[in-house]
């Protein structure tokens, strides 16, 4: 075991610098917002309103997610059929909108004016309302339920095919497949699944200002943003992102006591083909709601942008290549960064509290908070304009790495624990291992992380914002300064284009990664 | 990291040992250096003259913009910044970063001007903009507006400017009476928005009949789009002064040039580029007048604003209200 132990030192040691970057450069703002501080910060009466609506739109929020993305989950994993992979694709887009874009694909369907309210106007019924708390937990959950569609179809995809097969073989069918082989499965991922969907709720702002229909939608990101803008009070605006972190540390911290690890153990990576399942029309219906639910507001945005989609101004498409070299840039940052993590992992025996802790570090944290910390930080040393491209494509890969950890640490986990005594036996290590053992099983999860890191950092307007240099906007950014000049409708073209762009990096990434598999 | 960083630095110090001719830079808001805003017009107009470079850095909005100076503080790179409106030039006053601007130039502002730290580059009144075809009544008040079940679209106060110059606008109109006032828009508003675009959009695809906006919106789409469908609602209250100013940063490295800047801000050049790019009334008028489409526009006879030094006082107050109003 000496031996072993000696030959993982520069894995740890890997894993260790990444976790020890991610830390400086989560809390690092956060402690100069509080040197630079004035004075102490207190909370006042309206802060803690914005902390009980924050917490209440994403515990439900977080749970219709969850609850939905359970049965089209299973839908998902036990059916095959024509446009599924198409489907999955899909399944990334609404989580990698630019929050106004959505917002306004939403609107177009169930806003005043949208298609719901026209079709009850025509039968004689009253328009729907939007606004309002189900406003929110409606657009979160148009945000989240793919992403944890897609989080919980890994679980299910983990279930070795030959496990299926054996089932079936026994005559085991209907519930008791469910009680024997998916429950456990569903134990060790819905936690975390929503543990991410309320962490991205608890810092979500715009959303739940704009649907949320009056002041008393504040979340304690808008009263960050305020403290920050209209008050100058960084003392306060570092307190609020702490009792964001709690929030977070709160919700982390029951996930980790209610979530058990479970191991499945080892198949030989082939495609579940199961004739346990039921009649097909449920999961047919559950898949087609599901779709038309998210595809309606895509498309209700494409039909509005495509007639400028060609037409938009040289520096659009400018920005649009911008923003694609800093999608790769901050997608080859995440990778190497959420693999080193992942493989030291792997290797600790509580490794699993590390993931979730880095998890909800990282969503939980603010991404003002981290720009205006890195500003002060940066400022004395070095022109932060001049690294807002570098610095953007870093933060954002950092927002990518719950992802990333989330689907390769499970799998690297099975890998090592089906494979790896063999491999052990066989003295394979490093590159080789890796070559041979690591790679053709990590191919899925790692190309789904890449893309999702490419595709999230492409629609992130995060921190460039407050960097921002006329001279080098990133497509997202330039969109705003469309919408900000009137120009909608031009808008609505570069809202499209980045649509566009978002997928196909996120296609060509997780198609790369499933070329072998059952694509 | 280390790389970017290296070869960002090596970039700089590049860049400063070509740039022969001295370098003005102004931190302005986002929308103003766009390709659609005036900074590109305005950038090359000044560089005609001035045998310099002009560089615009954009930093979010107006109260983003402050924030960004008082981030950087004395040490600031920028020598002027352009961009702050009359309910943050106290604000921007206690920080002791500006110096005065020493211009004395005929402008014609609604109101008589008198700061000697910050000068005026545009003004514009609020207002709520709605389409012709779309409303059979348009209230000509806030109390009109409130009994009506017309639905509008506001920003909110703490994250947006014109947000907060609807705060004020009730305010300085209603004064105590301001709290009854909202609670009876409450059921008008459809939501609350965390900027100008997103209500704006909001407003354009139907989801409310009037948004908050400026007197000046319908020019853009009557002289840009040839569109005369929408209209500012003139309000017997009175409208909202928004003036929009620059000032010099004290410790600028280029007073000079600075100097210079501010007095082209308001010379004919830079003032003619105003009104169909920032969409807003020029501080000084050109002579040529202002352009075709500007005389469409309502022009209100009493114009509200609560004086610069009393605005932070006054705000804290309004949006207590407006919170408590809104919140029930």
């Amino acid at each position: 075991m000496a031996d072993r132990a000696f030959k993982i030192t520069p894995v740890i040691g890997a894993g260790a610098g990444a976790v020890l970057l991610l830390l400086a450069l989560i809390l690092g703002p956060l402690g100069a917002l509080l040197w630079r501080a004035e004075g102490p910060a207190a909370l006042g009466v309206g802060d803690w309103a914005a902390v009980r609506f924050t917490v209440l739109q994403a515990t439900l929020s977080a749970s219709l997610s969850v609850a939905l993305a359970v049965p089209v989950a299973r839908a998902l994993a036990r059916r095959q059929f024509v446009g599924r992979t198409a489907l999955i694709t899909l399944l990334g887009a609404p989580f990698i909108l630019p929050v106004m874009v959505a917002v306004m694909g939403l609107l177009a369907v169930f806003g005043r004016g949208g298609i719901i309210s026209a079709m009850l106007e025509w039968v004689g019924l009253p328009a729907v309302h939007i606004y309002g708390l189900h406003g929110v937990v409606l657009a979160h959950v148009f945000f989240n339920l793919p992403l944890a569609t897609r989080l919980i179809l890994q679980g299910w995809l983990m279930i070795p095919s030959e496990r299926f097969r054996l089932a079936a073989s026994l005559g085991i069918a209907g519930r008791d497949v469910g009680r024997i082989l998916e429950r456990p499965m569903l134990r060790d991922v819905l936690p975390g699944a929503f543990m991410v969907v309320f962490l991205i709720c608890l810092t979500s702002f715009a959303v739940a200002l704009a649907l949320g229909g009056g002041p008393k939608a504040t979340t304690v990101e808008l009263a960050i943003y305020q403290a920050f803008r209209f008050d100058f009070d960084l003392g306060r605006a570092a307190l609020l992102a702490m009792v964001q972190f709690g929030m977070g540390a709160v919700a982390a911290m029951v996930m980790l006591w209610i979530a058990v690890p479970t191991l499945m153990g080892a198949g030989l990576d082939r495609a579940v083909e199961r004739q346990d399942a039921p009649a097909a029309w449920w999961d047919g219906i559950l898949l087609a709601a599901m779709t038309l639910f998210l595809v309606t507001p895509l498309l209700m945005i494409i039909v509005d942008g495509m007639p400028n989609l060609f037409s938009l101004p040289a520096s659009v498409y400018l920005a649009a290549g911008r923003s694609l070299g800093v999608a790769l840039m901050s997608t080859g940052i995440a990778v190497v960064l959420a693999l080193n993590i992942a493989l030291m992992v792997v290797r600790l025996k509580r490794g699993a509290v590390l993931v979730e802790s880095i998890g909800y570090l990282v969503l939980s944290a603010s991404p003002l908070v981290i720009g205006a910390g890195l500003f002060i930080v940066l400022f004395p040393w070095v022109d932060p304009v001049a690294l807002a491209l570098p610095i953007t494509a870093l933060v954002n890969a950092l927002m990518s790495l719950p992802f990333a950890l989330r689907t390769l640490v499970p799998a690297l986990r099975d890998i090592e624990a089906s494979y790896g005594r063999l491999a052990d036996s066989l003295q394979m290590t490093g590159w080789v291992r890796m070559r041979l053992v690591l790679w053709p099983r990590l191919r899925r999860p790692l190309g789904f992380s890449a893309g999702l890191a490419a595709a999230l950092s492409m629609g992130d307007l995060g921190v460039i914002a407050l960097f921002s240099d006329p001279d080098s906007a990133t497509l997202p950014l330039q969109m705003y300064r469309l919408m900000s000049a009137y120009r909608m409708d031009q808008a609505a073209g570069a809202a499209v284009l980045l649509l566009g762009l978002s997928l196909a990096l996120f296609w060509i990434f997780d198609r790369g990664g499933r070329t072998d598999a059952d694509a | 990291m280390k790389y970017p960083l290296l070869a960002a630095g090596f970039c700089a110090i590049a860049s400063s040992a070509i740039a022969e001719i001295p370098e003005l830079t102004v931190y302005t808001y986002d929308s103003f250096v766009s390709d659609w805003g005036p900074g590109p017009a305005i950038e090359a107009a000044f560089e005609k003259t001035c045998g310099c470079d002009l560089k615009f850095v954009g930093a979010g909005d107006g109260a983003a913009l402050l924030a960004r100076i008082r981030l950087e503080g004395a040490h600031t790179k920028a020598d002027v910044v352009l961009g702050l409106d009359t309910n943050l030039t106290q604000t921007a006053r206690d920080t002791g970063l500006f110096a005065p601007h020493g211009v004395s130039a005929d402008l014609d502002l609604p109101t008589a001007w008198g700061d000697d730290l910050f000068l005026p580059y545009d003004w514009g009144y609020f207002a709520f903009v709605y389409k012709r075809d779309a409303l059979a009544h348009v209230p000509t008040s806030f109390t009109e507006l409130a009994v009506s079940d017309l639905k509008v679209v506001i920003q909110d106060p703490r994250s947006s400017t014109p947000g907060l110059g609807l705060l004020m606008w009730v305010k300085a109109a209603y004064g105590d009476d301001a709290p009854a006032i909202w609670e009876g828009l409450s059921d008008n508003i459809v939501t609350v928005t965390k900027g100008w675009s997103e209500a704006y959009g909001m407003f354009l695809e139907g989801e409310a009949d009037m948004v908050l906006s400026y007197t000046t919106s319908p020019a853009y789409h009557l002289i840009a789009e040839q569109d005369a469908g929408k209209a500012a609602a003139p309000f017997s209250e009175g409208h909202y002064l928004q003036i929009e100013v620059a000032g010099k940063i004290a410790t600028t490295d280029q007073p000079e040039l600075a100097d210079a800047f501010l007095n082209f801000m308001v010379s004919e050049a830079f003032q003619a580029i105003i009104p169909t790019t920032n969409w807003m009334y020029p501080a000084a008028t050109p002579a040529g007048g202002l352009p075709d489409g500007f005389e469409t526009l309502i022009t209100p006879d009493t114009s509200l604003m609560v004086d610069s030094g009393k605005a932070a006082g006054v705000r804290e107050e309004a949006l207590q209200e407006w919170l408590t109003a809104l919140s029930k």
